[in-house]
């Protein structure tokens, strides 16, 4: 395995500040280091603020006032939650751009407990308006999503995680790619779930809809290529985070959907993410297991 | 859209009628007018802007983080023709682009939109970054409450700014003892001990206000205590 997404972050987000005098990068501790060269190089636009998150993205949006574009990056908690009001007013509400970059995920760090997870996160950005929202399930896939960020103005979320699919896919940003085409339902896996949903679903026959782009979703694609009444999300932060978004693109549609996700419980437990993906029935036996269920009730 | 482009030059006399265009009468509070000479003087005397080129990348930047009460805001730019003074008399109202809290995407020249307290120092900083990256002459004055101070975000910027040394940024404090507990030792402590140069100004005199924006501060962040009367 090369390297993974958070050290293809570092690497890239170097690489862009380097090329292009409007990038700059907010740290708040989480990240300092990692981009030794570039903080030397550009100690203006690599910027340390200490632990201080709201100040983090006070100051991504007065950079990007200023003509700069802005990445903020650090743990999914610190730069979801602490500073979320930031995100709302200071980027979202003064209608500046920002690519707000995690690592953690819902649990990567699982052995620090609940205050290092943040199974909410897509659900949190989702709710403020404007924001685009990527879950990279590969590297490369993060790769190409940051360097299409950087491209734009807009207010970018791209959610990194430890978990990843052995083989990167050729995603278009904003676009639902077509994995594979079945008949009795259609799944839709997001990011990291996709190699254990398609082990999961190897002899179902099942449309699989992978899905690196949450927000804005992909309605056309789904709509375009259902198969079946049944629409499975494979989710691996909060369960139910994209149903809203599958009830109105298929409004039209007599549909059901089974959402498989982390459930919305505190979970004490630490261990790996591997064990509470298990717990949650993220693996590909537990998401079998409901996929087979969602399945029976149709017949 | 928002101004004539005509209109005579506006004084200080004129504010309080400016004001009353928005209230309807002679309605306004304290926290309404406490911000009115600092931010006079600021647009009068000492920022570097034009309603002309209201995006210059080198202007000067006024961030009113209290957006509270910003009548006298809109009266001072009414005054200096960023907004037009017809305006002024559909504040509040559906359609305005004069709401009770400020939003620079309905009103050019504006250039935060703001109202929660505690976020306007933080994007300040992040100006002040931003035009000393970009080498730029502008400096960033931002506008703050004794009251509003009780954020915690504010700290983080005040801390942040001193540490590095942002000589653009100018943080005026308006104090009018509205904070519910205090700053036992008084605001421009909280400034100097994290290396900020400061000033604590009777807030009501401009030549007073005008000689402490424009100080030496180099190579450290400056702020202005501007003392008014205590809220009702």
């Amino acid at each position: 395995m090369s390297a993974t997404m958070r050290e293809r972050f570092y690497e890239t987000a170097a690489g862009l500040v380097s090329a292009d005098e409007r990038m700059a990068v907010v740290l708040a501790d989480i990240g300092v280091g990692r981009m030794p060269a570039a903080e030397r190089a550009h100690p203006d636009r690599v910027i340390n603020v200490g632990i201080r998150e709201q100040l983090m993205i006070g100051v991504a949006s007065g950079l990007a006032l200023t003509g700069f574009r802005p990445i903020v990056h650090s743990f999914a908690p610190f730069v979801v939650e602490r500073p979320f009001e930031m995100l709302k007013v200071d980027l979202g509400h003064n209608d500046v751009g920002a690519i707000v970059v995690s690592v953690g995920a819902s649990y990567d760090m699982a052995v620090y407990g609940r205050t290092h997870e943040t199974p909410e996160d897509v659900a949190l950005i989702a709710a403020l308006p404007g924001w685009r929202i990527y879950v990279p399930g590969h590297p490369a896939e993060a790769d190409q999503l940051l360097r299409a960020a950087a491209l734009t103005d807009e207010r970018v979320y791209l959610r990194l995680s430890e978990q990843s699919n052995q083989l990167a896919r050729p995603i278009t940003p904003g676009r639902l790619h077509v994995e594979r085409r079945g008949v009795d339902a259609t799944v839709i896996a997001a990011g990291p779930l996709l190699d254990a949903t398609l082990e999961a679903t190897a002899d179902i026959d099942v449309t699989v809809l992978y899905m690196t782009t949450a927000r804005p979703f992909d309605a056309d694609t789904l709509h375009a290529s259902l198969t079946g009444d049944l629409v499975v999300l494979v989710e691996p932060y909060q369960a139910g985070t994209s149903s809203a978004e599958v009830s109105a693109a298929l409004a039209d549609i007599p549909h059901r959907i089974a959402a498989i996700g982390v459930p919305n419980i505190e979970h004490r437990k630490y261990g790996t993410w591997q064990e509470h993906n298990a717990a949650h029935g993220l693996d590909a036996r537990g998401i079998r297991a409901r996929i087979l269920r969602a399945l029976a009730r149709n017949r | 859209m928002l101004r004539t482009g005509t209109s005579p030059a506006l004084e200080y006399s004129d504010l309080r009628r400016l004001m009353d265009l928005q209230l309807g009468d002679e309605k306004h509070t304290f926290s309404a007018t406490s911000t009115l000479d600092v931010i006079w003087v600021l647009y009068d005397r000492v920022l570097r802007i034009d309603p002309d080129r209201v995006d210059d990348p080198d202007r000067d930047r006024f961030v009113l983080s209290k957006g509270h009460g910003p009548m006298a805001y809109y009266a001072v730019l009414a005054a200096k023709g960023f907004i037009d003074v017809a305006a002024l008399r559909t504040f509040g109202r559906y359609d305005s682009v004069l709401g009770h809290h400020p939003d620079r995407n309905l009103v050019p020249g504006i250039e935060i939109s703001s109202g929660s307290l505690g976020h306007g120092l933080g994007i300040a900083v992040g100006m002040a970054l931003g035009l000393r990256a970009r080498r730029s002459p502008a400096r960033v004055f931002c506008l703050v409450g004794d009251a509003e101070l009780d954020e915690g975000s504010n700290h983080e910027a005040i801390a942040f700014a001193g540490r590095a040394y942002l000589e653009n940024l100018i943080c005026v404090a308006v104090d009018n003892r509205s904070s519910s507990h205090g700053w036992p030792g008084g605001l421009a402590a909280r400034f100097a001990i994290e290396g900020w140069s400061g000033t604590t100004v009777d807030g009501r005199d401009h030549a007073e206000l005008e000689r402490s924006f424009t100080a030496d501060h180099v190579g450290r962040p400056h702020a202005v205590v501007a003392m008014v009367e205590s809220k009702g």
